[in-house]
């Protein structure tokens, strides 16, 4: 026999687990079922970024909203995932001039949103962070901006939906996902059964797996974060740091938590293979993303990285996430493909998905993320 | 406090001298940085998290537990870096400045 | 055909006659090592310019050490030899070398993974001061530095290596407080006949205690470890254990030694892609190889203690096996006759190691009963408490889950020296077997890696 809910949630990443925790506070009963551990892959094993600066325009309503949880993260879960709102600060370098321009484009389109930031050029940049290197040019910083602990988050949600009443199976790899009358029928590799009339895809990299039985293939790549981390150092450098370019290799990015140790990311992302639930750092991505910050913070050249990770992460060719519900079956909903860039909005996804399931509609604009736009 | 190792030995080797917080230190040709280091004072640096002074755990280059700074910010192994004269090294980690996060 | 490109990895026992195979069939193999000069842990080299004889600094084992010495000496020419040289990473059939700032990226043919171990440690209250030393190091320190890591040590734990860092201590002119053995008195016995594989290694052993005896060295067996005691500034000052009568008593020192025997460095393995299992006898994850040192990963070979706790003896042998082995998978002739020859010697070994293990048992039970103030996790001050209110909290019994909430294993050294501990103690508090709390997974880089690699100029 079959468990039944009013929800039934496949994929326990922070998408899924923040789904579960507000759907609870709607009251609906909701199973979550994750294939593996709470939070391993994309949601575990990101930068930590919540960071909304940089953003598409559209997505920033649902990054305020996000933010909002964040700041009241330790009351809503019981739980500390290290948030730090410490700032954000995007630098360009030298060489591309012309994107001071853009960054200036930006900052006066996003202060319409709610997203304050403060463009600082040569000396003043200087001045408030002594760490960058000659070739940065100007930067752009939210100061409401900040960083959390992407391994604490998404299991730390998990608990709290958990304590609210949601029923968690970990360990339970979903094979098979069909539409029986009403409900919904979903079988695990194992043989058992789940029931519920509405079922929320937050799959990542493995959603298009499941959107497929449904009729609505997505062109997911995965891919994996390059990360490394420093010994612990004095903390010293409160925002957290990116870069603005158009070159791929020059994406790198760093944050120092609180405890002193500096985390590194960027450059070039790896390969990661959903099938065999495996991810893999590549050397020479590890070499080309420290030639990468020698170059944004040559202060950091003096210390040395004592491990590098990655997960598995869903990416789409817009690079925007599919979110919303299904245009071919009824009571079907999907949020994944968040594309190496789903941390900082996470709880807000969960927190407007569980909004539109349970009360028909959001204010937070979702033409962007419709998964038919593929099919057009 | 004095030195933490005893020598036992092999003690007929040409000195060297180096600096350990600003006081100079006698050590031997030969010597690893942390042999140098410990002959004359008793612990190399302190652990991070605050639960006191640590003098280093395996002496192979495993345990990572006996890395000491230069007075320019560089990061040296005591257990796997040969004592030199002229060195001078700090014990304890140093504030961060710039350009060199020390 | 282009010369086929072999790589050795570690210049210690195994590495060395694996270098010496490679050479014998006429290729020049790449032999990289961390150390300033070859030998090992084990047959560690002194300085240049120190004097002592070989049997001052290896005892029994000097002839062994001279003969592997000469031989290394001897290939210098025909080995392109890089010392102080770190293999940080290995992916895509190349391993991945820092020297320094120089990084360098070297494609093999046959990967001879010869990387030796690490003592194996069981935490105990105190740990963390400053004056407490793994029991290879505090041997380290007095064969290559001649100094003695105290001015009065103390020597605990248990292993074959207890008896004999104590009595060349002993015998170097240093302060032995006490040796502290945790293994059960019956355990030896009960190990003889399998320690009976090697009788002169054994009598070699009988000797260290007797040794000890003579030179007034107390020692005491079946002692459970208390508390290493001290101050967070200046460190040890003492040792509390509790004897097999069951009454606890407390002797001064300013060092102590600590060891529970030895376990492999598998993290080359692991970067590999090595499959791994868990061995019962030892209660350790093994990367899986045949009986020649073949690895699941192809071109990949294991020999030596890297590969499993056989001692220097059998890497020796295992070396030689796995050099031969990877020859013969590269379609060059090789003496069947000899192989069969080493793999009889490697199950030689194979049987001793087994007696040592049960001679000197992992004391596993020491985890369960550590105090929840005691320090597990040393680089990152992780407590047995903390973990525990950890795995409480969330649930987690699978190691790398345990590091990612509590962030035991994950600091500088990688959980080498807490990572096996860790485990038992989640294990002990799940009240499960501890090969399914796993293994922590191996993260490159294997030893931490200047972000000024590769910097120009």
């Amino acid at each position: 026999m079959s468990t039944a809910s009013d929800v039934i949630i496949v994929g326990g990443g922070l998408m899924g687990s923040s789904a579960a925790l507000f759907l609870r506070g709607h009251g609906m009963s909701v199973t979550l079922l994750e294939t593996d551990l709470i939070g391993r892959q994309a949601s575990g094993t990101n930068f930590g970024n919540v960071r909304r600066q940089g953003r598409a325009l559209h997505q920033l309503p649902l990054a305020n909203r996000a933010i909002a949880i964040w700041r009241k993260s330790r009351e809503l879960l019981g739980a500390d995932v290290e948030y730090l709102q410490s700032g954000h600060i995007r630098v360009c370098y030298r060489e591309r001039p012309e994107l001071v321009g853009a960054m200036e484009d930006y900052a006066d389109k996003a202060r319409l949103e709610g997203l304050d930031l403060e463009l600082l050029t040569g000396n003043a940049l200087r001045a408030k962070f002594p760490f960058f290197g000659a070739d940065v040019l100007a930067g752009s910083y939210s100061a409401m901006d900040g960083h959390a602990n992407p391994r604490l988050a998404a299991p730390a949600f998990a608990r709290a939906a958990q304590r609210m009443g949601a029923t968690i199976h970990e360990n339970t790899k979903i094979v098979d996902a069909q539409k029986v009358g009403e409900d919904f029928l979903v079988t695990a590799q194992d043989g058992r059964t789940f029931r519920a009339p509405i079922l929320l895809i937050t799959a990542g990299a493995w959603g298009n797996a499941l959107s497929s039985q449904f009729g609505e293939p997505v062109p997911i790549v995965p891919r994996g974060p390059n990360m490394s981390v420093t010994e612990p150092v004095p903390y010293a450098i409160h925002p957290a740091v990116g870069v603005m370019t158009p070159i791929e290799e020059e994406t790198v990015y760093f944050r120092q938590v609180a405890r002193g140790n500096i985390v590194l990311g960027g450059s070039t992302r790896g390969p990661s293979y959903p099938d065999e639930y495996r991810s893999y750092v590549l050397p020479q991505n590890t070499m080309s993303q420290l030639k990468q910050i020698r170059r944004l913070a040559p202060a950091l050249s003096k210390l040395n990285i004592i491990r590098v990770w990655s997960g598995i992460e869903g990416y789409m060719p817009d690079s925007q996430p599919v979110m919303g519900p299904s245009a071919t079956t009824s009571g079907l909903y999907y949020a994944f493909g968040f594309s190496g860039a789903g941390f900082q909005i996470g709880p807000g996804v969960g927190e407007t998905m569980a909004e539109i399931i349970a009360k028909g509609g959001t204010d937070i604009p979702m033409e962007p993320y419709r998964i038919g736009r593929f099919a057009e | 406090m004095s030195g933490r190792f005893v020598r036992l030995g092999e003690t007929e080797r040409p000195p060297v001298t180096l600096h350990v917080d600003g006081q100079p230190v006698t050590a031997l040709e030969g010597d690893t940085l942390m042999v140098a280091l410990l002959s004359a004072v008793g612990t190399l640096r302190s652990s991070e998290f605050g639960d006191g002074r640590r003098a280093g755990f395996c002496l192979m280059g495993a345990c990572q537990d006996c890395w000491v700074w230069t007075e320019l910010g560089d990061r040296l192994r005591a257990c796997s870096t040969l004592a030199a004269s002229g060195q001078r090294i700090l014990t304890s980690q140093p504030e961060p400045t710039w350009p060199n996060l020390g | 055909m282009a010369e086929p490109r072999i790589i050795v990895v570690g210049a210690g026992p195994a590495g060395t006659r694996a270098a010496e195979a490679v050479v014998k069939a006429g290729i020049r193999p790449i032999v990289i090592d961390e150390g300033r000069r070859d030998g090992g842990q084990i047959y560690r080299r002194q300085p240049d310019n120190f004097s002592r004889p070989y049997e001052k600094l290896y005892g029994t084992e000097a002839s062994r050490a001279k003969a592997l010495h000469d031989s290394f000496d001897a290939l210098k020419g025909q080995i392109d030899y890089r010392p102080e040289t770190l293999v940080w990473n290995i992916a895509g059939g190349q391993v991945w070398t820092a020297n320094g700032h120089v990084q360098e990226t070297l494609t093999y043919d046959a990967l001879i993974l010869c990387t030796g171990a690490t003592d194996r440690l069981m935490p105990v209250k105190g740990w963390n001061l400053a004056g407490t030393y793994s029991l290879g190091g505090s041997q380290v320190a007095l064969k290559s530095q001649a100094v003695s890591i105290g001015h009065e040590v103390v020597f605990m734990g248990s292993g074959p290596l207890l008896y004999l860092v104590a009595s060349q201590y002993a015998e170097a002119g240093a302060k032995v407080v006490a040796v502290l053995d945790t293994s059960p008195a019956g355990a030896r016995i009960k190990a003889l006949p399998d320690l009976m594989a090697l009788p002169s290694v054994l009598w070699n052993g009988i000797k260290l205690t007797r040794a000890l005896k003579k030179a007034g060295v107390p020692v005491h067996h079946q002692i459970t470890p208390v508390e290493i005691i001290g101050d967070a500034g200046s460190g040890v000052k003492g040792v509390r254990f509790r004897k097999a009568s069951g009454a606890e008593r407390t002797i001064g020192c300013d060092a102590v030694a600590v060891g529970y025997h030895l376990r492999p460095e598998t993290q080359l393995a692991d970067l590999a892609r090595c499959e791994f299992a868990f061995d019962p006898g030892t209660h350790q994850w093994l990367p899986r190889r045949d009986a020649d040192g073949r690895a699941t990963t192809q071109g990949v070979y294991l020999a030596g203690d890297g590969a499993k706790i056989l001692g220097a003896r059998s890497a020796e042998a295992s070396g030689k096996l796995a050099a031969l082995a990877a020859l013969c998978d590269l379609g060059l002739p090789v003496d069947g006759g000899e192989m069969t020859a080493l793999r009889r010697d490697v199950a030689t070994y194979a049987k001793f190691a087994r007696g040592l293990a049960k001679a000197f048992p992992w004391p596993a039970q020491q985890a369960a009963a550590l105090p929840d103030e005691a320090i597990v996790c040393r680089c990152e001050t992780v407590s047995a408490g903390n973990l525990r209110a950890v795995m409480r909290e969330t649930g987690a019994i699978e190691a790398n889950r345990a590091k990612a909430f509590s962030r035991v294993g994950m600091g500088r050294c990688q959980g080498r020296y807490c990572g096996l501990a860790a485990a038992e103690i989640i294990a002990a508090e799940a009240k499960i077997p501890v090969e399914q709390v796993g293994r922590l997974r191996g993260q490159a880089p294997v030893k931490p890696l200047p972000i000024a690699i590769g910097e120009e100029g």
